[in-house]
């Protein structure tokens, strides 16, 4: 595929312009979704509405998830033995994403650290995270994450205390990871909406631990 | 199911063409069943819009990360979890890990 050279009488601008020029799968891209445009089996306005609902979803939802999970045991329990079913129980449904992925939480706990990576693209749970950030999917974190976390880790500022083994989930195919980090000590009293403010996107990817 | 939690297994040390999620550095690895993640059409298929090719069965494999990099940096329990369909394991009797 290279140049755009038939004839028609309709522009080819999408309302989000790119600054470099287009690739060969942006042509792809732009060629398919006219298509179903034009022959009426999507419009432009459902496009848009599915980009909008994607750009909302944020990490407070998985935030609350791991909150619930902290208050309450036999909810950890839940999550952990099957997390799509616990998702739900909180009115999150997965299915909003089209993709047919499944979830697995993984929890931290003393001595025992996870993190979560996809070395083969950007895979990430977006349904309780929304869009990954761009380092997520920058080739230097999908290397090296696999290969030196602990280095990594230490970048991000997390030095784990001695005796914590390191567990990467490489995300390569129909699994979906997040991790529940640690309860900070001293937050007994806390209320969940209290806890859930402690808990980021970041350390549910599991590159650092909550903070109080 | 081919394998059971807890089983010993080795991945496929080969490289073919085309659209393959199992990566480099995990072929030709052993690791250890940590779950059946469920059936799945095969990506490789998929990719190339083969969508009636039947399902595999997925497995979540451990591997120790000693044995993924040589000059591994790190202790000796730490570990990675990949997927990997069925056709890319096999049972591994070599000596006790």
């Amino acid at each position: 595929m290279s140049s755009h050279d038939h004839d028609h009488d309709h522009h080819h601008d999408h309302p989000v312009r790119a600054d470099q020029a287009p690739t060969e799968y942006e042509y792809l891209e732009n060629a398919v979704r006219e298509l179903l445009v034009e022959k009426g089996l999507i419009t432009p306005d459902e496009i848009r509405a599915a980009v909008e609902k994607m750009d909302r979803t944020s990490p407070e939802r998985g935030a609350k998830l791991v909150a619930k999970a902290w208050a309450d045991p036999s909810f950890m329990d839940f999550l952990m033995s099957d997390a799509p079913a616990a998702a739900e129980a909180m009115g999150m449904s997965l299915k909003a994403n089209h993709l047919p992925a499944d979830l697995v939480a993984v929890a931290n706990r003393p001595g025992h650290h996870n993190l979560v990576v996809c070395t083969l693209c950007s895979c990430y749970p977006r349904m309780l995270l929304g869009v990954p950030p761009d380092w997520y999917k920058s080739r230097a974190y999908r290397s090296r994450a696999v290969r030196e976390p602990r280095k990594v880790l230490a970048e991000f500022g997390t030095v784990l205390p001695e005796g914590t083994a390191v567990h990467v989930h490489d995300s390569n195919a129909d699994l979906r990871y997040i991790v529940v980090p640690m309860r900070p000590e001293g937050t007994d009293n806390y209320s969940e909406d209290e806890l859930a403010a402690l808990v980021t996107r970041d350390t549910m990817i599991g590159v650092t631990v909550p903070q109080i | 199911m081919r394998f059971q939690v807890g089983d010993r297994v080795k991945t496929l040390s080969v490289n073919p063409p085309g659209h393959v999620r199992t990566p480099y550095y995990a072929r030709g690895k052993p690791g250890v069943i940590e779950r059946f993640a469920g059936h799945f059409q095969n990506p490789e298929e998929l990719a190339y819009g083969r969508y009636y090719g039947g399902t595999l069965e997925l497995f979540r494999v451990r591997f120790r990360q000693v044995d993924l990099w040589p000059d591994y940096d790190g202790a000796q329990d730490d570990t990675l979890d990949l997927e990997i369909p069925e056709h890319w394991l096999v049972p591994d009797h070599s000596a006790q890990r």
